[in-house]
């Protein structure tokens, strides 16, 4: 099984965030919004920073963002990532105004630059789990 | 009321700096604090207060029972990773301000390079439990790589270069040499940072700290049971702690080119009654040169942006506008989180530190960050 031979560290979904990552095993981003305030909140916690109040909406949010820092990353860290380096890892500040780090595919660090337009991607390295990455968000690419 | 002048280091002790030390980390710890307290001129006995490194296996405890110690009246922890060491500065001046306490032990210790790496400890910590479930899992692991994006972000919005961050490496090696208990001994040029290889662009090999064997401790005073002592006291006159936005996930900070030490320094400069330009010498915390250049900018020795132009200028070296790190740091002596900071800060204002002495210093500032972005900051006088 795919499960068996998957070497990486997986995330362990809590009640506040499992929401989240069944949102992206379903293909999409959703974010925390709050129910009383409406400010969106990120990674998944209890209670809003803006108002405190408990109440959650998920909304699914539109996946582009730009870029506001990088790295490339040459030593695995890990023995799961050794086959992978150097990779890139992106930040993003989200068009909805929270941040995301994900792997950049399809281009490496060399490409980037802050403000650069790209777009979320889910990938499913096993059939149970989603993970986020990010491709440019060229005009040329757009499917 | 303020701490200022309220306490002192009476003591400092250090075992020696190795990559296998043989010991136990409680040894470690025993041996640095044994060294501490006879430096001040106490015995064990005295200690009535003591605040245990918090990642550490060694707690209060195990310093009751292997001291004997009569009646230890205060005990604390400030998790803060590598930020505890300064912020139990604070934690023991206020301790001791209150009237709780006359003699704190702040013992640090641990087998970082023979035992446990620290990607391993980072995952078991609980502060970062969302760094464990958002960042682990796609890829992001290692200090190096959560740390790289704040760097990557100051190079790009300054102009910040990697052979500016070089001149931190280089000017910490060099003093390292001079020190006598440093792990690294052999100089560097910004070329062999150059060569170095890469960790997590832009972080090379030569940006990164120690992992280190060894143990560090200090005595931290009643300002009027100070002056009784064997030693010179060294005053602490300002002292704060600081803790940026999103102090879990540096991904989610608002301004991931500030560290929680921006914070803390004008509140321990104003406690103080000092600002940046009378301080003589810094010891500033060094897990990465990059978090140096940030730490420069947000304590003030030089404007937002140009920590790069103000390394490379020499500034930071002996003999420069603002020596630093002295004894060289987590980057060439030890990481022993920054205690070994401490050590060399109290050095420095005795006059006892050797080659690498500060000429005529007497006012010196000692800094630590940790937790991914948690400041403090200790400012201190020779008496």
């Amino acid at each position: 099984m795919a499960e068996a031979t998957y070497s990486k560290p997986v995330p362990s979904p809590t009640q506040e965030s499992k929401p989240f990552w069944d949102g992206l095993l379903a293909g999409k981003l959703v974010l925390q919004s709050c129910g009383s305030c409406g400010r969106i909140r990120h990674y998944p916690r209890p209670i809003c920073p803006a108002c405190s109040s408990f109440e959650v909406r998920w909304v699914e949010a539109s996946g582009r963002g730009k870029v506001h820092s990088w790295t490339v990353t040459h030593h695995p860290f890990h023995p799961g990532f050794k086959g992978e380096v150097p990779f890139t890892l992106v930040t993003v500040d989200l068009t909805e105004g929270v941040r995301m780090q994900a792997p950049l595919r399809g281009a490496d660090g060399r490409a980037l630059a802050i403000g650069m337009p790209v777009r979320l991607v889910v990938e499913r390295p096993t059939p149970d789990l989603a993970l986020p990455a990010f491709v440019l968000d060229r005009a040329e690419d757009r499917p | 009321m303020s701490l200022k002048e309220k306490a002192a280091i009476t003591g400092i002790g250090e075992t020696a700096y190795t990559r296998n030390s043989g010991k136990s980390v409680a040894a470690l710890q025993l041996e640095a604090s044994l060294k501490a307290i006879a430096d001040a001129g106490l015995t064990p006995k005295d200690i009535d207060g003591i605040i245990p490194y918090s990642n550490s296996p060694v707690v209060a405890e195990d310093f009751i029972t292997n001291f004997e110690l009569p009646d230890l009246r205060f005990s604390a922890t400030t998790p803060m990773g590598g930020a505890s060491c300064v912020a139990a500065v604070q934690c023991a001046a206020l301790a001791i301000s209150a009237g709780l306490c006359r003699h704190v032990l702040l013992p640090i210790g641990r087998n970082g390079a023979s035992q446990g790496r620290i990607g391993q400890r980072v995952a078991e910590m609980p502060q970062f439990r969302l760094i464990g479930e958002h960042e682990m899992p796609v890829g992001a692991i290692g200090p190096a790589q959560l740390y790289a994006p704040m760097a990557r972000r100051h190079m790009e919005l300054y102009g910040t270069t990697s052979r500016q961050l070089a001149e931190i490496a280089v000017s910490t090696r060099a003093n390292a040499i001079l020190n006598g208990n440093a792990m690294m001994t052999k100089p560097i040029t910004v070329e062999d940072h150059q060569a170095s290889r890469m960790i997590s662009d832009p972080l090379r090999l030569l940006d990164c700290s120690l992992e280190s064997d060894g143990g560090a401790a200090i005595v931290v005073s009643a300002a009027d049971a100070a002056r009784d002592l064997r030693r010179q006291p060294i005053y602490v006159m300002g002292v704060a702690e600081g803790h940026p936005g999103s102090p879990s996930a540096i991904t989610q900070r608002p301004d991931m080119t500030r560290l929680g030490i921006a914070k803390a320094a004008p509140k321990a400069f104003a406690m103080a009654g000092v600002t940046p330009a009378d301080i003589d010498v810094a010891e500033i915390y060094d897990c990465f040169t990059y978090i140096v250049l940030c730490q420069l900018e947000d304590i003030g020795f030089c404007r937002k942006g140009e920590g790069g132009p103000f390394v490379a200028s020499g500034a930071i070296r002996l003999g420069g506008k603002l020596p630093i790190n002295t004894h060289g740091g987590l980057l060439s002596q030890s990481h022993m989180v920054g205690m070994n900071h401490v050590v060399e800060l109290v050095r420095q204002l005795r006059g006892e530190a050797g080659r690498a002495q500060v000429a005529d210093a007497e006012m010196g500032l000692v800094t630590g960050y940790g937790d991914m972005g948690d400041g403090s900051i200790a400012i201190m006088r020779r008496g």
